[in-house]
């Protein structure tokens, strides 16, 4: 879309454009392509000597036991993230959708947690599990659980994926929510004519109108458990126990902040920027053939 | 609702019920554990689920820092909570500003390389700082802004997310109101500020919502570029909070937690409307 009317002038967009290209250009280019340097570069610990080495980071990479390890995990992590936290969340909006006595008290009550951090939300689910006085820790030992997410890596796993699906019920449930209200209601009413359940109309007509929204929420909950989880894991398991629930971006930080390994952890960064701008065009093509229908 | 199932409509508040329940419940336990004292806590198995008297201490150490019985030191929450409260507003304040220019900029003017402009801004929706966060730190360290606001916030506004939310508000504002203007004799800024910025007061208060929370909540980069504790913000002070001690002092912890949590929560149920509005919109 562009506008049929407009203002002439050589200097003021250049101007007004100018703040945020200069951020854009030091925070995000600059970095960016030092990103793209570093990952074929090698600098030894102390910052003193620094050597081309082509694809050596890469191939060191993906010979690396744990790097692989770490991409599996990713994987398990966000695939239970995005589907457990897009289920629970359409149950809850379908039903808060059905209601009409109480439905803006239940969407208040179901959207606050947007606004707790990740970070925090993981320290809260932490004190659920902790042991002795975690309330679910109690609850498990009492059906013969002996929680203990220190040492167990299922336990450990379960507990951040917990924490990350309820940070992102409220999320999930607005766009939810909002996508079941644009359904026309005339479609629903001509099959209870027709006397479709509710059962059977959800599944035949309201969830295939809502796959857009749904798979739009997908591909936003791969990226937050892939980002922006990052908080629950570093309040939480630090990555353990040994490197079970160190998500890529998880790698990332310990190579690059704590193993001081330069090289490898641009290298890394490369390959998370390429799967992120693999999920966006996804999304956008996405977006653009919706748009042509 | 097109028919009458009264089993049915009782689920759904079962479902909604429990729903909210769960959603709830760690913030219930988190408020009850801030009321209690340290050994209830240590000693209990498991926590009792009725708020304990020892709240107001809690929160006083949690707040002002201070000595506990059992002997540990806690650092004020307070200055934490000004860092804190400091970073969101400048990311929230100055993604606006800066968003509302560039996009003002776009779709309002006819220059050269304009598209070039456009893209260089779109892509970097595409890269959070999580993943470029050696390089970035690297670009700050030599910059000299470790341990400054400008180093915890200015990274954070180069994001394109408010700056499409504006375009795509601009494009829906209609011609005629230029035209109008321009036979009025108004130039570029007198219409951006007269017609276009009242206009745009919803989306505004929309993104102020979401960018508020963004930056409250942030910890990684926070974590990186903060070493000075003068410079923690809250959501980072919690973590040192359970990461130093061998004894945790939960009861301390779940008060600075409830303190960490208020903010944004407000922030958010105040603004309700125009929150819900502008984070359908703005992904859409």
């Amino acid at each position: 879309m562009e506008k049929r009317v407009r203002f002439a002038s050589a200097w003021l967009p250049w101007l007004l454009v100018a703040p945020q290209l200069a951020i854009v250009t030091v925070f995000f280019f600059w970095p960016a392509g030092q990103a793209l340097v570093q990952s074929v570069m090698e600098q030894d610990a102390f910052g003193g000597h620094v050597e081309f080495v082509g694809w050596a980071n890469f191939e060191r990479l993906f010979n690396d036991a744990t790097y692989l390890q770490s991409f599996r995990v990713t994987a398990v992590f966000s695939l239970l993230v995005a589907v457990i936290g897009l289920a629970v969340s359409l149950l809850l909006a379908v039903m808060a959708d059905r209601v009409v006595r109480g439905a803006r008290w239940y969407k208040t009550l179901l959207i606050w947690p947007y606004a707790v951090a990740p970070a925090v939300a993981g320290v809260l689910w932490m004190f659920m599990f902790a042991s002795p006085m975690g309330v679910v820790a109690w609850a498990l030992q009492h059906v013969g659980v002996d929680w203990n997410h220190r040492l167990n890596s299922q336990h450990a796993l379960t507990l951040v994926v917990l924490a990350a699906v309820w940070k992102q019920i409220s999320y999930n449930f607005l766009f939810f929510l909002a996508g079941l209200q644009s359904i026309p209601r005339s479609l629903i009413e001509a099959a209870t004519i027709d006397g479709a359940t509710p059962w059977r109309r959800f599944w035949t007509i309201v969830f295939p109108l809502l796959s857009p929204t749904t798979f739009f929420l997908l591909v936003i909950n791969v990226v937050y458990a892939f980002f922006d989880t990052f908080a629950i894991i570093d309040a939480t398991t630090q990555g353990g126990p040994g490197k079970d629930t160190a998500i890529l971006v998880y790698k990332v930080y310990y190579d690059g902040f704590k193993a001081l390994d330069m090289g490898g952890s641009a290298a890394q960064s490369v390959i998370l920027m390429a799967i992120v701008i693999a999920l966006t065009v996804v999304q956008f093509r996405y977006i653009e053939r919706k748009v042509q229908y | 609702m097109v028919e009458r199932r009264p089993w049915l409509d009782a689920l759904s508040h079962l479902i909604l019920i429990v729903g909210v329940a769960i959603v709830a419940f760690p913030v219930y336990l988190t408020l009850v554990a801030s009321t209690q004292s340290a050994q209830d806590i240590a000693s209990s198995a498991p926590l009792s689920l009725i708020p304990g008297s020892h709240g107001w201490e809690n929160y006083r150490l949690a707040l002002f820092g201070g000595e506990t019985s059992a002997g540990s030191r806690f650092a004020p929450g307070l200055p934490m909570l000004w860092v804190s409260l400091v970073m969101a507003l400048t990311i929230a304040i100055g993604k606006i500003i800066i968003s509302l220019l560039s996009a003002f900029a776009i779709v309002y003017f006819r220059f050269p390389l304009r598209n070039l402009v456009f893209w260089m801004i779109f892509v970097t929706l595409m890269l959070p700082v999580e993943v470029r966060i050696g390089p970035t730190y690297e670009v700050i360290a030599n910059l000299g802004m470790l341990n400054t606001y400008a180093g915890l916030t200015v990274p954070l506004i180069a994001s394109a997310t408010a700056t499409f939310l504006f375009r795509q508000f601009f494009l829906t504002v209609p011609d005629e109101l230029v035209e109008a203007a321009r036979v009025d004799g108004a130039g570029p800024m007198r219409f951006f500020w007269d017609v276009l910025l009242p206009m745009s007061r919803t989306s505004i208060a929309a993104l102020f919502v979401i960018q508020f929370i963004y930056g409250w909540n942030q910890y990684l980069w926070p974590l990186l570029v903060t070493t000075d504790e003068s410079m923690y913000p809250i959501v980072l002070g919690i973590k040192r909070l359970i990461a130093g001690e061998a004894y945790t002092e939960w009861n301390v912890v779940m008060a600075t937690a409830m303190l960490a949590m208020l903010p944004p929560a407000v922030v958010v149920l105040a603004m309700q409307k125009w929150f819900v509005k502008g984070l359908v919109d703005t992904e859409k």
